[in-house]
């Protein structure tokens, strides 16, 4: 909708917060008595009684009285207009003076002037408040008139930053730069483009800063050097209760409490105001944290009998799902996945960005963090059971039998740890080794990884390193135990064609060396191919099919699986063709429908698939598909190049 | 910038790989280095910060308005005494000359004489500044002694999806914590330990229990606030691709968070951290005077008020040179510790 209705409700959004609205309170309290006070208690707040001087509490002087017997709480609420009517007129100053240094720049069109205004607000931002009032402090003179002016300026240098940062951001915006190809005047464009978006931050930090220079000029006049007798704003107050603390401690409490409530009131509103207006503009469709754990949902009763665990099963995944709470309820995007891997062998997986192949392997590795609920019937690593307490058992075993290998190898490595005590941790933390002996395995296990050099290579940064060699590093971190299973992650997606290959190498070469398994999700059939014995093709968050990869080209039942195999270009290609595409887009967890997720791309599809799910049964191969029509039209998917054009 | 400009500076790129025509002299190469284009564009600006600052101190004096000797004697004071003193301090030369006067003094240490008691204002400073640098110190220790724990515990209870309450519950109470301002504190504390229980001494700097008053009061909000930063920074570095890494290594929750998590968390909060401990060093003014500390804090308020200028501008000029030292240094340990921040700022 419009800017002012969104604004409005965002507005609306701090005041319903508890601390938006406790702000607003006090801020309402704080000003009423800025506007109020001297009216009503100035008569009692001037009253001299030379009978009760420091008198201590009582029920007719609550914070009872200072030097002249004049009523404590009385002054200190009379007190209010004129520390808040300071306060405003040095964050006006600061305000003026910020933004005419801030949009300097911006009007000297950001020449070697505009570098030097920018320069000289960027030392004195560097610069302490208080020190730059207490220079104006000198130079004004002591007294209202010179502390306003003195924090009024000592401010000025945070709004011009704040300006200019925010003028510098406006000012490459395209209808600023429209404007000026229009010939529109820099002070122009100013005035009419570039302040008017200025208006919410500033209000924003306008409030904070009055709070800020609330207490500061409390501050100064505690000095002495702000307010002085016979006026009286809660700074002078306190400079005089803090004389007579010992006597009537009251007298200072009460105007310090006075300060401490006002500048609190300021302070958490603009707090809140910036925290709601700034929250407007990210969330949108961020899906929101869930404050605790769904409860998991009861487990669905089925027949445990097909597919016993056999002795050689490394991993087993019966009906795993993830989920997440969305705004609208829970999300689903992994929903009931089961398969087995066995010694030696190795399993693709593949599927679109979205179809939950990544959170599958997250979640059997118990890697998902804690915004995420994983449901299973089973989930077990070498036969112990992942799904239930992590005990330090659990822990060793994991850390050991199992390597990850993640997708991007410039962000997986602690950027502040040289790489050889990343992998040597491995060792001290699981096998008892000792450093020295864990850093000597690091450096073995990388040479295992072909990394050259690598008893020098283990004292350099991840930065030192490339970003095939870090995967490779990677994959040496998880040779560091005596892994049964490897589970990589999009392996290859992040590196160079180059350096994929010899990564898909290397991890072919140690699975067949010790008999490992395999786990390889990736968005691409081809890479599946080449290295694993067996693909699961996922869609939507279930396994749409279970095949061999012989089977692939030839035999997949799937339509999906076939369209994804015609997708990838071959030798046989005709380049002059635009790449062959699936038409249409996969679904997400929020609008999966009742029927078969991928129906509304299948050119078998028939109203039984759109209103009914296909279970994942056993195939004739010795596969899985979940298909109403499998291995339809087969003659269509064997001519690759024809399939794009049935589907045009 | 200009001063990183060598003659083949235009030509190459930085980097150890452009071995290009004309750079077979290894030598002038080094200027293209990270950490000396740091090191010289550093240099610059403080030099220019210092030249700024001196400026200033010496132009303080000649922007009150009105003469400030007269000032400072009173009005009932002979004039040929305003007149003898305004010759003294060479008030009656021309700007330029005096300017070139106080630059000159300045580089031999000499920052004139105190108009009350006469006394070179260099021995005021010198005697007054280690209870200043002791009390600051103490109090950014200490603030960084609560902010470090406290800040990590509530990074790690507020994790991603973990403690929205708690989250809320930290960051107001940091908030409310962080505005009370030090001298408040202070008084506070005063009344409670000093007055009400009489447990602490409340003035000076005698003995050893002392110094709990002050510096708690100065270390307090600043803690508040640092403990804000290290917990949304550490929230952020929980969610990072290593600290998965971290723990698919399954190391134990707290070694992820205190070994892996937290020191790429603290290089960014040390960044605002260096701000902070600027803004420190002028809390210590406010601290001092409610607590009779015999430091500059309390020396540069009576000096104010009784227009000793001379002294007024020494502890100006030294303040500032404290505030650039801090900010200087908090970059260059931010550089040691993340090298990537010195080409960022490129």
């Amino acid at each position: 909708m419009s800017a002012p209705t969104s604004r409005a409700r965002a507005w609306r959004g701090v005041l319903t917060t508890p601390l938006g609205a406790t702000a607003a309170v006090l801020l309402a309290l704080v000003l009423a008595v800025a506007v109020l006070g001297p009216v009503l208690w100035t008569q009692s707040a001037d009253a001299v009684d030379t009978g009760n001087i420091l008198g201590a509490p009582s029920g007719e002087h609550w914070a009872g009285t200072d030097n002249l017997g004049r009523d404590i709480v009385a002054r200190v609420l009379v007190a209010g207009r004129l520390s808040i009517l300071l306060a405003f007129a040095a964050i006006g100053i600061a305000i003026g003076v910020g933004l005419l240094l801030g949009s300097a720049p911006f009007l000297l069109g950001n020449g070697r002037a505009a570098r030097l205004v920018s320069a000289g607000v960027n030392v004195a931002v560097a610069f302490p408040g208080l020190l730059l009032a207490l220079f104006f402090a000198v130079v004004f003179g002591v007294g209202a008139t010179g502390a306003v002016l003195a924090i009024g300026l000592a401010g000025a240098p945070t709004f011009a930053r704040l300006t200019q940062t925010l003028v510098a951001g406006l000012a490459g915006r395209e209808y600023v730069a429209a404007a000026r190809v229009a010939g529109v005047g820099r002070l122009r464009i100013l005035v009419r483009h570039v302040l008017p978006n200025l208006r919410e931050p500033l209000v924003v930090n306008a409030t904070i800063g009055a709070g800020s220079s609330l207490l500061a000029f409390a501050g100064l006049s505690f000095l002495g050097l702000g307010v002085q007798s016979p006026s009286y704003d809660w700074g002078r107050l306190l400079y005089d209760g803090v004389g007579s603390l010992y006597v009537n401690p009251a007298a200072a409490l009460a105007p310090g409490l006075a300060v401490l409530v006002a500048g609190l009131a300021f302070n958490l509103f603009g707090e809140a105001v910036a925290k709601g207006l700034g929250v407007t503009e990210l969330t949108g469709p961020r899906v929101r944290r869930p404050a605790t754990k769904a409860a998991p949902e009861p487990d669905e009763q089925r027949d445990h009998s097909e597919g016993r665990p056999s002795a050689d099963v490394v991993l087993e995944v019966r009906d795993l799902k993830v989920s997440f709470a969305g705004r609208d309820g829970q999300l689903r995007p992994v929903r009931g996945v089961s398969f087995s891997v066995h010694r030696g062998e190795a399993l693709g997986v593949v599927g679109e960005s979205g179809s939950g192949k990544s959170l599958t392997a997250l979640a059997v590795t118990r890697l998902l963090g804690d915004d995420a609920t994983v449901e299973a019937e089973r989930l077990r690593l070498l036969g112990q059971d992942l799904l239930a307490e992590a005990t330090p058992a659990q822990r060793r075993l994991l850390g050991t039998s199992l390597a990850m290998v993640f997708q991007d190898p410039m962000s997986s490595f602690n950027p502040t740890r040289r790489i050889g005590r990343q992998l040597a941790e491995v060792g001290t933390e699981h096998q008892g080794m000792t450093r020295a002996e864990a850093m000597a395995r690091a450096v073995d296990r990388l040479d295992a990884v072909r990394v050259s050099d690598a008893a020098d290579r283990v004292r350099q940064y991840p930065h030192e390193f490339s970003g095939g060699m870090r995967q490779r590093a990677m994959i040496g971190m998880g040779l560091m135990g005596s892994p049964s299973l490897i589970v990589a992650d999009e392996p290859t997606t992040a590196l160079d064609v180059t350096v994929q290959q010899q990564v898909l190498d290397l991890l072919s070469a140690i699975r067949d060396a010790d008999d490992l398994a395999l786990v390889l999700i990736s968005h691409d059939v081809t890479v599946v191919g080449e290295v694993c014995d067996r693909v699961l093709v996922m869609y939507a968050g279930r396994i749409v099919e279970d095949l061999a990869t012989a089977d692939l080209a030839t035999a997949a039942q799937h339509p999906y699986t076939r369209a994804l195999v015609a997708a990838v270009p071959d030798m046989a290609t005709d380049v002059s063709e635009p790449l062959a595409t699936i038409p249409g887009r996969p679904v997400g967890p929020a609008d999966t429908p009742a029927g078969c997720a991928y129906a509304d791309r299948c050119p078998l599809a028939d109203v039984r698939c759109r209103s009914e799910e296909p279970p994942l049964e056993r195939t004739a191969a010795g596969g899985r598909v979940a298909c109403w029509h499998p291995g339809g039209e087969p003659d269509v998917v064997l001519a690759g190049p024809d399939l794009r054009r049935v589907e045009r | 910038m200009s001063a990183t400009t060598t003659p083949i500076g235009h030509a190459a790129p930085a980097g150890p790989t452009s071995a290009g025509p004309g750079a077979d002299a290894a030598h002038p190469r080094v200027w293209e280095r990270p950490w000396a284009r740091f090191a010289v564009r550093r240099l610059g600006r403080l030099l220019v910060s210092l030249w700024v600052l001196v400026t200033a101190s010496f132009a303080m004096i000649h922007l009150i308005p009105g003469d400030p000797v007269r000032g400072a004697l009173g009005p009932t004071a002979p004039a040929d005494l305003v007149a003898a003193r305004r010759a003294s301090l060479g008030l009656d030369d021309p700007i330029l000359v005096q300017y070139a006067h106080y630059l000159r003094s300045l580089s031999t240490g000499d920052l004139g004489t105190s108009l009350g008691s006469q006394l070179p204002v260099a021995d005021i400073v010198g005697q007054r500044l280690p209870a200043t640098l002791l009390l600051g110190l103490l109090g950014f220790l200490l603030a960084v002694a609560i902010a470090v724990p406290l800040g990590t515990l509530a990074g790690v209870l507020t994790r991603r999806g973990h403690g929205r309450r708690t989250e809320l519950g930290f960051t107001t109470s940091s908030i409310v914590i962080a505005t009370v301002p030090d001298f408040l504190l202070g008084v506070g504390l005063v009344y409670v330990f000093g007055v009400h229980l009489g447990w602490l001494p409340v003035a000076g700097n005698e003995s050893a229990s002392a110094y709990v008053l002050p510096v708690v009061s100065l270390a307090v909000g600043p803690a508040a606030i640092l403990a804000r930063i290290v917990r949304v920074e550490l929230v952020e570095v929980l969610d990072a691709d290593y600290v998965r890494t971290a723990r698919a290594k399954r190391l134990a929750p707290w070694k992820v968070y205190l070994g892996h998590a937290l020191p790429n968390a603290l290089t960014s909060a040390l960044t605002i951290g260096g701000l902070l401990l600027g803004s420190m060093v002028a809390g210590t003014v406010l601290v001092e005077n409610v607590f009779a500390w015999p430091g500059l804090g309390s020396t540069i308020v009576s000096s104010i008020l009784a227009k000793d200028y001379p002294l007024v501008q020494a502890i100006v000029l030294v303040y500032g040179i404290g505030v650039l030292v801090v900010n200087n240094v908090v970059d260059v340990v931010l550089a040691l510790l993340d090298p990537r921040s010195m080409i960022r700022e490129d």
